[in-house]
């Protein structure tokens, strides 16, 4: 390295070198710092910006044996196991993830330990409330509790402090170097543990996998995740796990910001309509399936169409059936007129809508279950909650692929330690949430599955770093 | 009608919040939001008096500032509430008081307390002003009882009027019906959330304050001003039934009821005060609002005033300095009863009524979007 001399030496070397600033950081400071180690959390962005994609989770997913006053039911080790296979199409790794689902079965009592609270169970409607702990006021919420529980119990915190460097020689981690303010800074530690995120913030990287449609995609969680610290790891020769183009991708509003519009840019209404691309065709099948199955393939699907948009069309008889949105619908009094609206061919929409309803089989709506209202001899097809369009006004909302997290990461074993190109696990050096997120998630997403795989690698890289720097 | 800035940021705001939902667990105005889907000015000000302004949306708000969201749900709430009460003010003409509240409250308190003391002076000997006289009857000798019972019993008339005006038109503007206030089990549910402050607890955590640690004590220090007020008041009104009824003179012994209720209750309005004040001082500024701000301190200040001259003729009140301070205390006392419909005090008459709503619809209306929690996935 170059210019060494005017990089500061931090006066400390800690026992655990944290890098990164969410909900795995946190749970990995928090679980060494309570087994003893001196902590130190290096978070790049500032105070506000603290902890990531933390900032715009909702709830986690753990496994447990009966209802409690937050979870309406119990959810089994195999059921949650059936669940993963099923929107991962088997790409896991069986024993990692059966590993994480029994221990995120005490995960839930952990956190609450950590001042995190949760929301009472709203019950009623659909699903989640059996398998998802909802925090009480939202990740941000979740984070500052852990923040105030880590600097309780003595974990350094540096904000604004970004990893530019890692000194790593063979498969044993000495310091990391931080870009702030007043300079660089060394920072020596005896454990390693990464917890810094994906790459989806920097959009070169993304090009690197998807090719140039990736300039289209729409980010919806912090832009410090750049993928720099991951780089760094995998160019020492740390093994790397996942595809560069897996990540969990839906469809948001095409005028939501380019960064951080967070949860509040989703759009939930493509079963009640159709979907059409730039050349006003529709382009699959918009009642394939129930939440939350389709809600993680329609980022992938509008990345795939002409300059990576959509647009999803419905009538008045739907206006009212999903949650409000941010940006109000774009509303015309006749197919034609909506199609103008966005710059689309008028009598192609027309003419495509006109066949959809043609094809329509009205049988019993119902949102709530896979019904019988379907289209016969259309292609593609529309196989559940099929209604004619026909009803004014009409609406229709912009979307585009909004990345939340890339699933590319490193390898780790049971013990969260990165896992080397060479064979066998490094010495010092352990990983969490999303930077590893892809040993899990080999493809496809599960609401709450992200913060599972973060507390739960957090807490065991955590422990495992402070037991290898006590010996 | 033409929105106020305020209520199309508020509209903003809610706008955002609905298609969000992360705080529903926080307090009532979330949930209350969720059965809507777009709102009118009626809404929005229902919503901004149903806040109790605890700050836990603030600090959990991923789109709070710096983002460019810019989220402020309690100082815009604020906002809204401060300007709805000069909507609902009555009569219309005396709406501008809200404006600068502080101001005009304070002139008004010096006024009646100059008012007071030109009073005893013109209406008596100007010496018996500074004479001491202990015993029964020492207060009348410088003003009738029943002069002082009319006096008083007008203010606090006027007042209860423009309180029942001002309900009025915060219950139309709501869009709820009069028959509406007429069942037991809202009424008794509001009371129960306004006593125990159910909603200044940031959903359990306890109430925000200067960061996002949270410190419960300006929920203590509400309970010690609201209940010393009614400590004071029901003072107050037990030493007029013990005139009329046991035809028994004031001052009473310390001992007695109205004594000891009167100073339990006077110190819980200076303490409390006190104690809000500390605590705005050092409030995060973007969860308030700053124009406000005088309508609060000045509504502190006249509770303080009040409790301390109070407790002061209390301890004087058989020395020469008895004149001049019962001539404060009732300047005070009657300066905080003429402007309590024109200030801060009408948080309480609104945010019950608001409650009492809240506990009515949470029972009948059922959550307007299905399928909200599906929808929530990160």
């Amino acid at each position: 390295m170059n210019g060494q001399s005017d990089i500061a030496e931090h006066p400390a070397a800690y026992d655990v070198v944290v890098v990164g600033g969410g909900n795995a950081a946190l749970c990995a400071a928090i679980a060494a710092r309570r087994a003893g180690a001196s902590v130190i959390v290096l978070e790049a962005a500032s105070k506000f910006y603290r902890g990531g994609n933390t900032r715009h989770t909702r709830n986690m997913r753990c496994a447990h044996d009966a209802a409690t006053a937050t979870l309406s039911g119990p959810y089994s080790e195999d059921e949650f196991w059936d669940d993963l296979v099923r929107v991962t199409d088997g790409q896991t790794n069986e024993q990692l993830a059966r590993m994480m689902i029994r221990e995120s079965k005490d995960m839930l009592d952990w956190i609450f330990d950590q001042g995190v609270r949760f929301q009472p169970s709203l019950g009623g409607t659909l699903s989640l409330g059996r398998t998802n702990s909802f925090f009480l006021g939202g990740g941000r919420a979740m984070l500052n509790a852990l923040y105030l529980t880590a600097e309780r119990l003595g974990v350094d915190v540096l904000y604004e402090a970004e990893v530019v460097a890692l000194d790593i020689d063979g498969d044993r981690f000495h310091a990391a170097t931080v870009q702030r303010k007043e300079g660089r800074m060394r920072i020596r530690g005896k454990a390693l543990v990464a917890a810094s995120g994906g790459f989806e913030s920097n959009i070169e990287k993304l090009v690197e996998g998807w090719g140039e449609i990736a300039r289209n995609f729409l980010i919806r969680g912090t832009p410090n995740n750049r993928g720099t610290v991951l780089d760094m790891l995998l160019g020492a020769d740390v093994d790397s796990v996942g595809d560069p183009t897996q990540c969990h991708a839906v469809a948001i509003d095409a005028r939501a910001p380019k960064y951080d519009g967070g949860i509040i840019t989703r759009l939930d209404c493509v079963v009640f309509g159709i979907v059409v691309n730039r050349n006003a065709e529709r382009f699959y099948d918009e009642g394939e399936d129930v939440w939350p199955k389709r809600y993680a393939i329609w980022g992938r699907l509008v990345a795939t169409q002409p300059d990576q948009i959509a647009y999803i069309i419905f009538d008045a008889k739907s206006a009212n059936l999903f949650m409000p949105s941010l940006y109000p619908a774009i509303e015309a009094a006749s197919i034609g007129e909506l199609a103008a609206k966005f710059d689309l061919d008028p009598e192609k929409l027309t003419e495509t809508v006109a066949q959809f309803n043609a094809a329509v089989h009205e049988g019993s709506f119902d949102p709530d279950t896979l019904d019988d209202c379907h289209t016969e001899n259309l292609t593609p097809p529309k196989t559940h909650w099929a209604r004619r369009i026909d009803t004014g006004p009409y609406y229709a909302y912009p979307v585009r692929p909004g990345i939340t997290f890339t699933y590319l990461g490193v390898r780790v074993d049971h013990e969260a330690r990165m896992m080397m190109k060479a064979g066998g696990p490094a010495a010092n050096m352990y990983a969490a949430g999303e930077i590893m997120a892809g040993n899990v998630l080999g493809r496809g997403y599960a609401a709450g599955i992200g913060m599972t795989i973060g507390s739960v690698f957090g807490r065991i890289a955590g422990r495992g770093a402070a037991r290898h720097a006590a010996q | 009608m033409q929105r106020s800035e305020a209520l199309n940021e508020a509209d903003r705001l809610m706008t955002i919040c609905n298609s969000c939902r992360y705080c529903e667990g926080l307090c009532a105005v979330f949930p209350a939001m969720e059965m809507r889907r777009a709102f009118t000015s009626g809404d929005l000000n229902y919503f901004a008096n149903l806040c109790h302004a605890c700050g836990a949306c603030y600090v959990d708000c991923q789109f709070s500032p710096p983002h460019e969201f810019d989220v402020r749900v309690p100082s815009v709430l604020a906002r809204v509430r401060h300007e709805s009460y000069a909507d609902y003010a009555w009569p219309r003409a005396l709406a501008p008081l809200f404006r600068r509240n502080g101001l005009a409250v304070s002139l008004i308190a010096v006024l009646s307390i100059a008012a007071f003391i030109l009073g005893f002076v013109a209406f008596n000997d100007p010496r018996a002003l500074f004479a001491s006289r202990p015993g029964p009857g020492s207060f009348y000798a410088l003003m009738p009882h029943n002069a002082m019972a009319l006096l008083f019993g007008a203010a606090f008339l006027w007042a209860v009027v423009a309180f029942i005006k001002g309900a009025r038109a915060f219950w139309n503007d709501i869009g709820e019906t009069r028959s509406a206030l007429a069942a037991p089990r809202p009424l008794l549910r509001a009371v129960r959330d306004a006593a125990s402050l159910r909603y200044l607890d940031g959903g359990g955590v306890g109430c925000y304050n200067e960061d996002e640690r949270t410190k419960d004590n300006r929920r203590f220090y509400h309970h010690l001003t609201f209940w010393g007020f009614m400590l004071c008041f029901a003072s107050t009104s037990i030493a007029t039934l013990y005139h009329y009824l046991l035809h028994r003179e004031a001052p009473y012994p310390l001992w007695d009821l109205p004594v000891v209720l009167g100073t339990l209750g006077g110190l819980g309005i200076v303490i409390g005060p006190l104690g809000l004040y500390a605590a705005k001082r050092k409030r995060e500024p973007m969860m308030m609002d700053h124009d406000s701000r005088g309508m609060d301190i000045a509504f502190l200040a006249m509770l303080v005033l009040t409790g301390a001259t109070g407790l002061t003729l209390l301890v004087l009140r058989e020395t020469s300095a008895m004149g001049v301070l019962l001539a404060l205390h009732l300047g005070a006392v009657f300066a905080l009863f003429v402007t309590l419909p024109y200030g801060k005090f009408v948080h309480g008459l609104y945010r019950f009524l608001a409650l009492v709503r809240y506990a009515r619809e949470r029972h009948t209306a059922a959550p307007e979007a299905r399928s909200e929690r599906e929808a929530r996935s990160t």
